[in-house]
C-alpha cells in the first residue's frame, strides 16, 4: 500500500510524455520535417523511458507470490476507487505492452501526417493498455478498457488506408456493442456486491442463476475483443486499414484484453457459469480454428490472411482458458504473449514492404529472396512461429493448450490439431508466393532489403521468438503462481458445485 | 558428460555460424567449419557407440536444460543414450558427415553453398535431438525439426516453382501426420500424467523402467493396459489409441502408404539432400519412434496389426510404382518408401531389432544409391531421366562399381545356407525381416503371413527395378536427351522455363550438353536444345564417340564418401548381425526396444523364398533391359492402362488434390465469401447499418426489413442454441464425463 508508486508512474509516464509532446508542438511553430523527427524521437524515448519504469516493477516484483503485488489504492471522485496492482499474468502483459510500444513507434518513422497528433495518440494508448491490466476496481478497468477504443479508432480513422471509415466503425460499434452489455453487467454487480475491487468481487459468491447473466453480459465484451467466431468479422477489416503500428498494437495487445478478462473476470468470478458454458466455448474456439484457417487459405491481402491467422491462434486461448486446468490457463497465457511477439512482427513484415511498394496484393509480390534475403530470413522464421513450430514461441502455448483441453474433450483437441495442419498450409503457400520463385513484377527489381531502422525493429522479435521457443519456462514459471491460483480457485468453486454445497 | 551435449550441439553451432555469418565467413569457410562439426560429432558418436557396446558403457540420461514444466507435464533438453539412441547417432552422423563431404563437390558450382551447409547441419542437429529425446516433446521437437530442415532443402533452388511446391506438400503432409503425433503426446499424458520415456531421478514418473543411483524406478506404461476412453458407447482401449495416434505420426514422416505423397516429390531437392533426409535418416523417424515406443506397441495388438498392414502393403506399392518410373532419384525414392514399407511392417510384427537392423543397413547402400546417382547426374550435366543415358559405365567406372555395390546390397544378394550363412548388408536386414514376418505369422500374429509373401513379393520387384535402373543408366549406348533442361535436376517438361534461371542456367551453361543433329534423337524437337545452350560448352559431349555417354567421372571429393558407404554395403550385415539379431542381441540392446525370443527354425524354402525370387528379378531385367531392345517398351504399351497407373504413382496426387486441395479451397470460399461477408457481415454490422440507413427514409418498409432480418438472426440463434444443448447436455454424457 506504502512505498514507491510503480505503477501510478507506469500508468501515468506515456500520457505525461505525450502532454510533453503536445506542448513542445505548440512551441515548435509550422509542421515541417525536423520538427516532425523531433516528435518522433520524443515519443521514442518517452516509450523506452516506460519500458525501463516497467522492468524496474519487474525487478520489484515476486513471481512466486500468486496475490496481486505493488498494489496502490485510493479515493478517488464520486465515491469511486482508484486502485491498482498486478500479478504474473497482469505484468507479463504489461510488459508485453511497453516491449512492444517502442517498437510501433520506430515503426511509424515514415508516418508523415500530422506526426504529433499520431505519436500523442499512441502514448495515450499505451497508457490506457497498461491501465488494463493494472487496474484492480472493476470501474477503473472499464474507463481504461473501453477509453483505448477512441485512440484506436482514430488511428484507423485518419492514418488508415482506402476503407478506412468503414473499418473503423465497423470495429467501433462491434466493441461498443459488446462493451456495453459488460457496462450494465458491472453496475449490477458493484450494487449487489456492495464493492467495485476486483480482489472483493472474486471472493464474491454470486448466485449461478446471476452468474449465467454476468458471464454472457462479460463474454459478449471479451468475445468481441478476443476476437472469436462468429463475431471476428471486424478485425480483418481493421487490421487491412489500419497503419503498421496500429496493426501490430491491435494484433499484439489489444486482442490480448480479450483473454485477460476472461481470466481475471469470467474464470474466477463466474465459475459455476464458465462451467456451464465450457462446452459453447470450446466448440466456438475449434470453429475458430478450423474455420479461420480455411478463410485464410483464400486471402488474397496479406494483412487480412494473417488476420485471419490471429482468428484462429486467439481459439487456442480461448480454449485454453476455459479448460480451467493450469495447463491450460498457463498456455494461454504464453499463447498471448507468443501471438505478441509474433503476428506483431508478421505485420512489421507487411509494413516493410508495404511502405516500399504500397500494396498488400500477395498477386504483386514474389520472388522477394532474390533482393531481399534477411528480410527472406526473417519473414520465413515468423511464418514458423506462426506455424506453431517447436523451437518457436508458437509452439509450447498451442501444445500445452491442446493437451488441456484433451483432458477436458479428446474431440476438442483433436478439432484443435486439425489448425496445426491448416497453418502450415496458408502459412507456406503465402511465403512461397511472396517470398520465394523469381522476381516477375518489373516493379520489384529494385526492392531493398531491410535497412538499420527495420534491423532493430526485428532483432529484439527474433530473439524472443527464439527464447521463448527455446526456454519457455521463462515465462510459465512467470506466471505459475497466478495461473495455477485461478485454476485452483475454479477448481474449489467448480467441485463444490458439483457436491452440491453451493448457495 | 559433456561429450553427449557436444555431440548433440556442435552441428547447431555450425549451422548457426554458417547461415548467421555466411557473408563474412564466405562459402569455403563456411563450408570447412560445417563439416568440421559434424565430422566431431561422428567421431564422438562413434567413441560413445563403442564405449556403449564394448566399453562396457551403461545407458544414461543427461539433461542439459529445463524445456517445459507445468505441474506433470514435464520436459526437458536431454540426451538419452542407450543402443536405440547410439545406433542413431552413428548411422545420422556417419552418413551426414559423408554428405557434407560429398555436399564440398556436387555443389561446387551454386552460389548458396553456405545456406545449404548451414541447412545440412541443422538437419543433421535436429535429427539427433529426435533420437536423443528422453520425453516425447524433445522427439516431436526433433521431428518437426527435422521437417523443417527437409522443407529448406527442397525448397533449396527456391527459384523453382516446382522445388517450392514439393517443399511445401512435405511439409503439409508430415503435418497431418504429426497431427496424429501431437495428439499420440497428449493420449500419452491424459492416460499416464507423463511423457518422460525413462526416470533420471528418484522420483520421477515414466514411461519405462530405469535404474536411477543404483535402484530400479518402475515405468507407468503398463498401467495403459487396464485403461480406456469412453467415446459413445464405445470403450476404446488406451493402449491401442495411443498406438494408433502416434504410428500416424511416423506414418508421416515414413512416408507410409497414404502418407506418403511428400517423398518422390522431395526429389526436387538436391541430390545429398535425398541421400541424407529422404534415404538414411529421416524418413527413418519413424521407425525410430516405433521402436523407442515398442513396449506401447506390444500392449496393443490391434494397432500393431495395423501398423503390419500399412507397412506391407508400403512395400509392395511403392514397388510397384518403382517399376515404371523413369527419374534415376525417383526409382530410388521409390525404392526408399518400399523399404521403409519393410521396417515398418517388420516392427508390427514385433521384430523391432529386425526394423532397427533393416534401418541400419539401409542407411549405408541407400544413401550409397543415391548418392552415386548424385554422381551420374552430375556426370551427366544434371540429366536424371533414364531414358537419356546408357552407356554410362566405361565414362564413370567408378561410380557404377559403387552402385553396383549398393543395388547388390539394396536386393539383398546372398546366400541363406546354414551355417555359411554370407552376402551383402541388405541380405541379413532384409531377410531377416521377412523372415520375423514369416514366424509372426506362424505364431498366429495378425497380418504376419501376409507381410511374409507380401515381402517375397516386393523383393521380387525389387530386384526387377533396381537391375532396370542399372542397365537403363550405365549398359546399352547412350540415348541423348531431345530436350534437355539446364535447370536443376530437373527434367519434366514445363518445369524447364521455371528452372531456367538466373544462376541455374549461368553456372551449368559451361557443362552444356552439346547436341549436334546427329545425336539429338528420333524424337525430334533439336532445335529446343541448342536455344538452351550458352557459355562455351566443354567438348566432352563432342569429343564422345557415337553411342558413348558424354560424361565424366566425378571429382574424388565426392566419390571418396562413396567408397566409405560402399564398405558399409557389403560388410554392415554380415558384421553386425549377431549384435542386431543374433547371438549377441540381447547383450547388445541392453532392453532398449522390446524383443521376443522365440527361437526358430525356418523351412527351408522361406530362407530360399526371397533369394530365388531376386534372382529371377535379375533375370527377368536382364532379359528386358539387356538382352533385348525395346522389349520393356512393347510391354509397357501393351499394358498401356496398367503402366500408365504405375506411372501416375496409382493417382494418388490427383485423388488428393481433388478431394484436399480443391476441397479446402471450396471451402475457404464458403466460409470466406458465404459465412463471413454474407451471413455475418449480412447480418450483423452491414445489416444492422443497412437497416437503419433504410430506417430514415421509410420507416414503415424500415420496419418489415428489420423484421426479416431479426427473424433470421433468432432463427439462427435457435439453431445455434439448439445445438449447445445438444452439446453440453448429450454431449458430455455421450463422452462419459
Amino acid at each position: 500500500m506504502t512505498g514507491f508508486p510503480w505503477l501510478s508512474i507506469l500508468i501515468a509516464l506515456p500520457v505525461a510524455g505525450a502532454a510533453l509532446i503536445m506542448a513542445a508542438r505548440a512551441m515548435a511553430g509550422p509542421a515541417g520535417p525536423g520538427v516532425d523527427r523531433g516528435v518522433k524521437i520524443m515519443a521514442l524515448l518517452v516509450s523506452i523511458a516506460t519500458l525501463c519504469v516497467s522492468i524496474g516493477v519487474l525487478l520489484q516484483f515476486d513471481p512466486a507470490n500468486p496475490s496481486f503485488q505493488l498494489v496502490e489504492r485510493a479515493a478517488w471522485a464520486f465515491g469511486l476507487e482508484y486502485h491498482v496492482g498486478v500479478d504474473g499474468l497482469a505484468l507479463s502483459l504489461v510488459l508485453l505492452t511497453t516491449a512492444i510500444t517502442p517498437l510501433c513507434i520506430l515503426a511509424s518513422w515514415t508516418i508523415d501526417k500530422q506526426v504529433a497528433s499520431y505519436m500523442i495518440l499512441f502514448l495515450v494508448l499505451e497508457t490506457l493498455m497498461i491501465g488494463v491490466f493494472c487496474a484492480l476496481d472493476v470501474i477503473l478497468f472499464y474507463l481504461f478498457f473501453e477509453g483505448g477504443l477512441i485512440p484506436m479508432f482514430i488511428l484507423i480513422g485518419v492514418w488508415g488506408g482506402k476503407n478506412r471509415v468503414y473499418a473503423a466503425f465497423k470495429f467501433f460499434l462491434y466493441t461498443l456493442l459488446g462493451s456495453l452489455l459488460m457496462l450494465v453487467a458491472i453496475v449490477w454487480m458493484i450494487l449487489t456486491a456492495g464493492a467495485s475491487s476486483i480482489p472483493e468481487l472474486m471472493a464474491h459468491p454470486f448466485t449461478a442463476n446471476a452468474q449465467t447473466w454476468l458471464w454472457l453480459a462479460f463474454f459478449a465484451s471479451f468475445a468481441v475483443k478476443m476476437p472469436m467466431f462468429p463475431v471476428h468479422t471486424w478485425l480483418p477489416d481493421a487490421h487491412v486499414e489500419a497503419p503498421t503500428a496500429g496493426s501490430v498494437v491491435l494484433a499484439s495487445i489489444l486482442l490480448k484484453m480479450g483473454g485477460y478478462g476472461f481470466l481475471r473476470f469470467s474464470l474466477p468470478m463466474f465459475p459455476d457459469a464458465s462451467q456451464l458454458f465450457a462446452p459453447l466455448v470450446f466448440a466456438l474456439s475449434v470453429i475458430a480454428i478450423v474455420y479461420a484457417s480455411l478463410v485464410a487459405f483464400r486471402q488474397t491481402d496479406i494483412k487480412k490472411l494473417i488476420a485471419y491467422s490471429s482468428v484462429a491462434h486467439m481459439g487456442f486461448v480461448t480454449m485454453g482458458i476455459f479448460s480451467g486446468s493450469e495447463i491450460g490457463i498457463q498456455g494461454a497465457i504464453f499463447q498471448m504473449l507468443s501471438h505478441g511477439v509474433i503476428s506483431g512482427a508478421l505485420f512489421l513484415c507487411v509494413g516493410v514492404i508495404y511502405e516500399r511498394m504500397h500494396t498488400r496484393e500477395i498477386a504483386f509480390y514474389g520472388g522477394l529472396v532474390n533482393r531481399m534475403p534477411v528480410y527472406a530470413a526473417v519473414f520465413i522464421l515468423f511464418t514458423m512461429g506462426n506455424v506453431g513450430l517447436p523451437g518457436t514461441s508458437g509452439f509450447p502455448g498451442e501444445i500445452t493448450t491442446m493437451t488441456a483441453a484433451f483432458l477436458v474433450n479428446p474431440l476438442v483437441a483433436a478439432g484443435a490439431a486439425l489448425g496445426v495442419i491448416l497453418s502450415a498450409a496458408y502459412a507456406l503457400t503465402l511465403a512461397r508466393k511472396v517470398i520465394y520463385g523469381t522476381i516477375e513484377n518489373p516493379q520489384l527489381a529494385t526492392i531493398a532489403d531491410l535497412d538499420s531502422r527495420e534491423w532493430v525493429l526485428f532483432v529484439p522479435l527474433v530473439a524472443a521468438t527464439l527464447l521463448f521457443g527455446l526456454a519457455p519456462w521463462i515465462i510459465f514459471d512467470f506466471t505459475e503462481a497466478s495461473a495455477s491460483a485461478i485454476a485452483q480457485a475454479y477448481e474449489a468453486a467448480t467441485t463444490a458445485i458439483a457436491a452440491g454445497a453451493h448457495p | 558428460m559433456m561429450i553427449e551435449a557436444i555431440l548433440v550441439l556442435a552441428p547447431l553451432a555450425g549451422a548457426f555460424v554458417a547461415g548467421v555469418f555466411q557473408k563474412v565467413l564466405g562459402d569455403r569457410l563456411a563450408m570447412g567449419i560445417t563439416t568440421a562439426l559434424v565430422g566431431l560429432s561422428a567421431i564422438l558418436s562413434l567413441l560413445v557407440f563403442i564405449d556403449l557396446i564394448w566399453g562396457g558403457g551403461a545407458p544414461r540420461t543427461i539433461e542439459l536444460m529445463r524445456f517445459i514444466e507445468i505441474g506433470a507435464f514435464q520436459s526437458s533438453w536431454s540426451v538419452r543414450v542407450d543402443t536405440l539412441s547410439a545406433v542413431m547417432l552413428v548411422v545420422v552422423t556417419s552418413v551426414a558427415f559423408l554428405v557434407h563431404v560429398y555436399s564440398i563437390g556436387y555443389m561446387a558450382e551454386d552460389p548458396h553453398r553456405a545456406r545449404f551447409f548451414s541447412y545440412l547441419s541443422f538437419f543433421t542437429f535436429a535429427m539427433l535431438s529426435l533420437v536423443t529425446a528422453n520425453d516425447l516433446l524433445q522427439m516431436f521437437f526433433g521431428w518437426e525439426g527435422v521437417g523443417v530442415a527437409s522443407y529448406l532443402l527442397i525448397g533449396f533452388w527456391y527459384q523453382k516453382r516446382t522445388a517450392n511446391d514439393a517443399a511445401i506438400k512435405a511439409f503439409v503432409t508430415n503435418r497431418v501426420g504429426d497431427f496424429g503425433f501431437a495428439l499420440g503426446i497428449m493420449a500419452t499424458f491424459h492416460f499416464l500424467g507423463t511423457i518422460q520415456f525413462f526416470p533420471t531421478e528418484a522420483g520421477d514418473v515414466a514411461l519405462f523402467s530405469a535404474e536411477v543411483g543404483g535402484r530400479l524406478v518402475d515405468g507407468v506404461l503398463h498401467n495403459l493396459s487396464h485403461m480406456s476412453l469412453m467415446v459413445g458407447q464405445w470403450s476404446i482401449p488406451a493402449a491401442e489409441l495411443t498406438a494408433i495416434l502416434l504410428f500416424i505420426g511416423a506414418m508421416g514422416k515414413s512416408a507410409q502408404f497414404f502418407l506418403h505423397v511428400w517423398l518422390p516429390d522431395a526429389m526436387e531437392g538436391p541430390t545429398p539432400v535425398s541421400a541424407l533426409i529422404h534415404a538414411a535418416t529421416m524418413v527413418t523417424a519413424g521407425v525410430v519412434m516405433i521402436c523407442r515406443m515398442s513396449e506401447l506397441f506390444e500392449m496393443a495388438p490391434n494397432a500393431a496389426a495395423f501398423v503390419t498392414l500399412i507397412g506391407a502393403v508400403t512395400a509392395i506399392f511403392a514397388a510397384t510404382v518403382g517399376l515404371a518410373q523413369n527419374d534415376i532419384k525417383r526409382v530410388i525414392a521409390y525404392s526408399t518408401c518400399s523399404q521403409l514399407g519393410y521396417m515398418v511392417f517388420a516392427a508390427g510384427v514385433g521384430a523391432y531389432d529386425a526394423a532397427m537392423f533393416h534401418l541400419f543397413t539401409h542407411a549405408f547402400f541407400k544413401a550409397l544409391l543415391f548418392l552415386g546417382a548424385g554422381s551420374v547426374i552430375h556426370g551427366l550435366h544434371h540429366e536424371q531421366d533414364m531414358r537419356y543415358m546408357g552407356g554410362v559405365r566405361r565414362a564413370m567406372q567408378f561410380t557404377w562399381a559403387m552402385m553396383l555395390i549398393g543395388t547388390l546390397a539394396l536386393i539383398g544378394a546372398g546366400l541363406p545356407i546354414e551355417g555359411l550363412k554370407i552376402g551383402f548388408a541388405g541380405f541379413y536386414s532384409k531377410d531377416a525381416a521377412i523372415e520375423a514376418a514369416y514366424a509372426a505369422g506362424e505364431g498366429g500374429r495378425a497380418f504376419g503371413m501376409f507381410a511374409f509373401w507380401i515381402g517375397v513379393a516386393a523383393a521380387f520387384l525389387t530386384s526387377f527395378y533396381s537391375w532396370r535402373l542399372m542397365f537403363m543408366t550405365f549398359e546399352g549406348t547412350f540415348r541423348p536427351n531431345p530436350h534437355p533442361s539446364h535447370g536443376h535436376e530437373d527434367v519434366r517438361p514445363g518445369a524447364a522455363s521455371d528452372a531456367d534461371l538466373g544462376h541455374g542456367a549461368d553456372q551449368h551453361g559451361a557443362h552444356g550438353v552439346d547436341h549436334t543433329p546427329s545425336d539429338a534423337g528420333p524424337a525430334g524437337g533439336s532445335g529446343h536444345g541448342r536455344d538452351h545452350r550458352t557459355g562455351g560448352g566443354d567438348g566432352e559431349g563432342r569429343a564422345a564417340p557415337a553411342g558413348t555417354a558424354p560424361a565424366h567421372e566425378s571429382p574424388w571429393v565426392m566419390l571418396g564418401p562413396l567408397a566409405v558407404l560402399a564398405v558399409g554395403a557389403v560388410f554392415a550385415g554380415w558384421f553386425f548381425y549377431p549384435y542386431f539379431i543374433g547371438y549377441k542381441a540381447d547383450a547388445f540392446w541392453e532392453g532398449a526396444i522390446h524383443r521376443h525370443h522365440a527361437d526358430h527354425h525356418f523351412p527351408i524354402w522361406v530362407l530360399w523364398a526371397p533369394v530365388a525370387v531376386t534372382a529371377a528379378g535379375f533375370l527377368l531385367a536382364s532379359v528386358f533391359y539387356l538382352l533385348t531392345k525395346g522389349m520393356a517398351e512393347r510391354i509397357a504399351r501393351a499394358a498401356g492402362p496398367l503402366n500408365a497407373f504405375l506411372a501416375q504413382k496409382w493417382y494418388f496426387d490427383e485423388l488428393y488434390d481433388a478431394v484436399f486441395v480443391k476441397g479446402a479451397r471450396a471451402l475457404g470460399d464458403l466460409f470466406w465469401k458465404g459465412g463471413d461477408q454474407k451471413l455475418i457481415d449480412g447480418l450483423g454490422p452491414n445489416g444492422v447499418a443497412k437497416a437503419a440507413r433504410f430506417g430514415g427514409r421509410q420507416l414503415r418498409r424500415a420496419q418489415t426489413g428489420f423484421l426479416y432480418h431479426y427473424s433470421f438472426l433468432m432463427l439462427a440463434a435457435a439453431v445455434l442454441l439448439g445445438a449447445f444443448a445438444i452439446w453440453a447436455g448429450g454431449g458430455l454424457e455421450l463422452l462419459g464425463g
